[in-house]
């Protein structure tokens, strides 16, 4: 067994769902350490979602996968729908296509700034510091940072502007109330802005949530709302309006009026604006402050996408064709990189998929089957909770990295561990832009990589190496460049000489122009009811999501239609697991070694790490039976308690 | 009921009229001041929240006031078996023109104590956060998620507590607690059939270990976002708002979804859409046949609607699937088929004069 762990943080804030990390540091004697072995990421929460799926309408498991996680709200629902399409045999229209498009894409130009702003950027800015930021001098560090953004009511951010934010944290700080902020690890050693700088990203914090609110009107106007959209079998439940004017009751129509459609081409080009004024150009910023985290937070190196963003253009014919059908035109490319080759973009082999719950809370198997086949029962082994602290402090509630530890299953590639999520997309669109299927998207990411990241200093890049993208900065880099890539693909982009790129109209302009086309595929419904047509066994869909792979397998009853089997490996499963059988970390885990803390009771420099990967704990956690049997009593005898409902708890303390 | 509230396109002609006549307290006014908010952008905000919570426009002083005060009441926000789509929603508040939003509300009218996703703290700095405001006392303490019934069971642990034992500890000391979205009102989704964790709502975990405390439920899938904020300012300044028989505030949760609808024209006469885009569905006819629980669904949709009144589901072509009401994953419809595009069987609901099967328990039968 290794060292005990003297790195402990529970719960992981700032990210979505419940996480505990542990590690052990060797300490240096001044109350900080190096952490040598790989840590150890433990999933704490699990609803059993895929259980409840079991018998369920495959029309409706959409509405349930969505509730995977209202962060990630539009892409598990859409893989959903895209895996029993797959099974049923369905094509969907163009618009469609370019709809899904947009509502991904706005998921990640959302998701991408507000994992930024609201969830990562205090692991770099220290607000306490910004308290003592000079307003003029940050006024002319905004001028020079970001120059064309005008939050000030139209117009460039000044001196009055900053006092303002200044004044918001002062009167926290003179109530005693800090809210959100307080007991954040401020004033740590390992913060480098300087106080304009902070003050200046403090002050983006505030403007993303506002900017936030109107990007998500794009999901509302398609989907009804926001979270958790809708969406259906088939194509899109939205359609084109009748009515052009307002919606009422004489008058009928739908939310694709005129007005509607304003708001879309409002909340895409507030996206691309956001993006270029001030998300790239902070994120720039920040790394050159904080460069050596180009130097830790490395996984294995195994990298893996799914594909997303199939290119509508190239359906010929509607709901024969399918976008989803040509690979080759996804702007984030499927494949696989390996670590001994890094450019290379190998093929990605859905077979080569497996799962294992060596590690995890479920009985099941050890050595690792594919999803469609894999069979899992809650099995909780683990510490009681609710035991309190040793006399010296010390946790009595600690998980043993020899034994069941997490929530999340193992999943495996060709028995791998791999990366996800927009390091991976940015190194597959990196490798195929070096070969003769080179998408314009491909040849922008080599550019920007180059120009921004692998260009030395005097040159403005910030002098990089492209081995050192597999980084917790170079992870935040790619996040970043991604989210540009993505809201000009949605906006439309100009023609670029240095790239060699034509003009690209975008997503959103070449939907406007076939606006009066097809929403629905009218056989979804019937051939849901003709499991002769049916083409395939097992439904595969797959999304490209924000945090990277996420792919549904659904299997339906041939006889009464309903579901027999489902089973979801998402993004942050791949990054989040535990150990495998023999013992090889997942990717949170092999990140975290060799990190130096500054104060091991304050494990800032970990939290920086984890929070790159922008954890999605709730999308991690799931189970499958497959047979339907019953599920295992749990019967955790540990010698302390022997009766376990909740009326107990009145008197435990 | 609330059939007298005033409708949508209501609120800006309130909004606008409403600016005279009222006068704050010298307090307020000075709060203003130093907030760097003009009156009257106040005035309308604070005009416009009492509209939206049916508060006559005398309350509106008192409103501004516990919007400004000096000391700013305590919220603790804490998670169980959730997705964050409710905390996303709430994040996503914004009064109304010129009025307040999450920004402004987490700067300057509460104090949100303790928020997992979003708070600066972590870790062992969390958690002595969570200890100490919650020692404090008359706190509001709003929950997301349902909670499994056995603390034993390892389903929900976080900083190496129970879920259970987590929520009585924060129980403790509150002055009110506030199930927002409908896991944490109703069990929801980790309550759906079979149960796999035996998943309990917070009114039930209450119930089971004993604690007596005002309890609000605020349900929905997520709930609308202007609905979660506007009840948490209208306890602090009004005090508690009139419950259902489900617990849920009446000035949201009195009506149906369907009473605001502006497809119930041809529900009642037809023509009906029959597939997504058919040509009915262009003009906004009644989805009633693709599935809509509009008629079983209390809640303010199609009133007040999503984000800053962009748009609600059946605006945007797709059934209501009646996520604000207790077990909607389950809910039989005709045939007694679960579903979210099976028809509810007639006679369900608010409409054509029959009993709501939501409020009297009297779930429709069979129909073809
Ligand atoms: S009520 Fe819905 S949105 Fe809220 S936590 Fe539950 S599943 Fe998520
Ligand atoms: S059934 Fe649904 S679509 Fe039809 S009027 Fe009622 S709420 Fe609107």
């Amino acid at each position: 067994m290794a060292a005990t762990p003297n790195v402990i943080i529970d719960p992981v804030t700032r990210i979505e769902g419940h996480l505990r990390i542990q590690a052990h540091a060797v300490p240096d004697g001044m109350g900080g350490g190096t952490i040598t072995d790989p840590g150890l990421s433990a999933s704490t929460m699990v609803r059993g979602l895929e259980k409840i799926l079991q018998g369920r309408d495959p029309r409706d498991a959409w509405a349930f996968t969505q509730r995977i996680c209202g962060v990630c709200t539009v892409v598990h629902g859409l893989t959903s729908v895209r895996a029993v399409e797959h099974a049923i045999g369905i094509k969907v229209s163009k618009n469609a296509d370019y709809i899904r498009n947009m509502m991904i894409g706005a998921q990640y130009v959302h998701d991408h700034v507000m994992h930024f702003y609201h969830l990562h950027a205090l692991d770099w800015v220290d607000v306490v510091s910004a308290m003592k930021a000079n307003p003029t001098r940050t006024a002319a560090l905004a001028r020079i940072n970001n120059g064309t953004y005008k939050p000030n009511n139209g117009a460039l951010p000044n001196a009055a502007y900053f006092q303002t934010v200044l004044n918001k944290l002062n009167n926290l700080v003179s109530r005693g109330q800090l809210g959100l902020f307080a007991n954040g690890y401020w004033g740590h050693s390992a913060y480098k802005l300087s106080p304009e700088e902070n003050l200046l990203l403090v002050s983006h914090y505030l403007e993303a949530l506002a900017w936030a609110r109107e990007v998500v009107k794009l999901h509302s106007v398609f989907g009804g709302k926001d979270p958790h959209p809708n969406l259906v079998v088939g194509g899109m439940p939205c359609t084109l309006s009748s009515n052009t004017g307002t919606v009422n009751d004489e008058k009928g129509g739908t939310s694709l009026n005129t007005e509607g459609l304003a708001t879309i081409k409002t909340a895409v080009t507030r996206m691309k604006a956001f993006v270029d004024q001030v998300y790239l150009p902070d994120v720039i910023l920040v790394a050159k402050r904080y460069k050596e985290w180009a130097n830790f937070g490395a996984t294995a190196g195994n990298f893996l996408c799914y594909g997303e963003f199939p290119d509508p253009a190239l359906v010929k014919r509607e709901f024969t064709d399918g976008a989803i059908d040509y690979p080759a035109g996804y702007i984030i490319p499927q494949g696989v990189i390996w670590a001994d080759a890094p450019t290379t973009l190998t093929p990605f082999d859905e077979k080569m998929v497996t799962e294992n719950v060596a590690h995890a809370w479920y009985l099941g198997s050890d050595t690792g089957e594919h999803p469609s086949v894999g069979e899992t029962e809650l099995y909780y082994d683990g510490p009681l909770p609710d035991q309190g602290r040793n006399p010296d402090g010390t946790s009595k509630y600690m998980l043993d990295e020899n034994a069941r530890y997490s929530w999340i299953k193992s999943p495996r590639y060709d028995d791998q561990p791999m990366e996800v999520g927009p390091l991976a997309h940015i190194l597959t669109m990196h490798a195929r832009g070096g070969t003769a299927n080179a998408q314009p998207t491909d040849k922008l990411v080599r550019k920007y990589v180059q120009q921004l990241w692998i260009n030395p200093t005097a040159q403005g890049g910030l002098g990089l190496t492209f081995t050192q993208l597999n980084s917790t900065l170079g992870r935040i880099f790619c996040r970043v460049l991604e989210t540009k890539i993505i809201a000009d693909q949605i906006a439309g982009r100009a023609a670029d000489t240095a790239a060699g790129t034509a003009a690209y109209a975008g997503w959103y302009q070449l939907y406007y122009n076939n606006k009066a086309g097809a929403y629905w595929n009218p056989n979804t419904f019937t051939r849901l009811q003709q499991p002769n047509l049916w083409p395939v066994q097992v439904g595969f869909g797959f999304t490209e999501a924000p945090r990277g792979a996420l792919g549904h397998w659904v299997k339906l009853n041939r006889v009464s239609g309903l579901i027999d089997n489902y089973q979801c490996v998402v993004a942050s499963q791949w990054n989040a697991g535990p150990r495998d059988l023999v013992g090889v970390p997942g990717p949170y885990e092999e990140a975290l070694r060799g990190h130096v803390l500054a104060n091991l009771k304050q494990p800032l420099e970990v939290l920086r790490t984890i929070h790159s990967f922008d954890p999605c704990i709730g999308c991690a956690v799931h189970i499958v039976d497959p047979d339907g049997k019953p599920l295992v009593q749990v019967d955790v005898n540990h010698g302390v308690c022997s009766t376990t409902r909740v009326s107990d708890m009145r008197c435990a303390s | 009921m609330s059939t007298d509230l005033p409708s949508r396109s209501d609120h800006s002609h309130m909004q606008a009229d409403s600016s005279d006549g009222v006068t704050f307290d010298e307090a307020t006014v000075e709060r203003l001041l130093q907030l760097g908010i003009s009156r009257r952008r106040f005035m309308s905000y604070c005009a416009g929240l009492a509209s939206l919570l049916a508060l006559p426009q005398s309350m509106v002083p008192r409103l501004a006031q516990a919007a400004t005060s000096t000391t700013l009441p305590s919220v603790v926000y804490m998670s169980f078996q959730e997705c964050t789509g409710c905390l996303e929603s709430m994040v996503n508040s914004f009064a109304f023109s010129g009025g307040t939003t999450i920004e402004n509300l987490i700067l300057n009218m509460i104090s949100l104590d303790y928020q997992e996703t979003l708070m600066a703290a972590a870790g062992d700095q969390a958690e002595e956060r969570l200890l100490s405001v919650t020692d404090q006392s008359d706190y509001v303490l709003v929950v997301d998620g349902s909670i499994p019934a056995r603390w034993d069971s390892g389903y929900f642990i976080s900083g190496e507590r129970s879920g259970v034992a987590r929520f009585r500890d924060a129980a403790k000391n509150a002055a009110l607690i506030v199930a927002v979205g409908t896991c944490a009102s109703f069990g929801g989704l980790p309550k759906a059939d079979p149960n796999p964790t035996d998943a309990l709502s917070i009114g039930d975990l209450m119930a089971d270990l004993g604690i007596s405390k005002p309890l609000i439920n605020i349900s929905g899938c997520p709930p609308i976002p202007e609905v979660i904020t506007g009840v948490i300012l209208y306890y602090l300044s009004q005090g508690m708002p009139t419950l259902d028989s489900l617990r849920r505030p009446t000035v949201f949760y009195g009506d149906t979804v369907h009473e605001d609808c502006y497809r119930k024209e041809s529900f009642e006469e037809g023509p009906l859409a029959w597939a997504f885009d058919d040509a009915n569905s262009r003009k906004g006819k009644c989805l009633y046949m693709l599935g809509c629980k509009g008629p079983v669904t209390h809640n303010a949709c199609s009133r007040i609607r999503w984000n800053q009144g962009t748009s609600f589901p059946m605006m945007s072509g797709h059934g209501c699937i009646g996520c604000s009401e207790p077990d909607f994953w389950d809910r039989p419809n005709r045939r007694n088929e679960k579903g979210f595009y099976i028809p509810i069987a007639a006679g369900s609901g608010h409409t054509r004069g029959l009993p709501c099967n939501t409020c009297h328990d009297d779930i429709g039968g069979d129909d073809d």
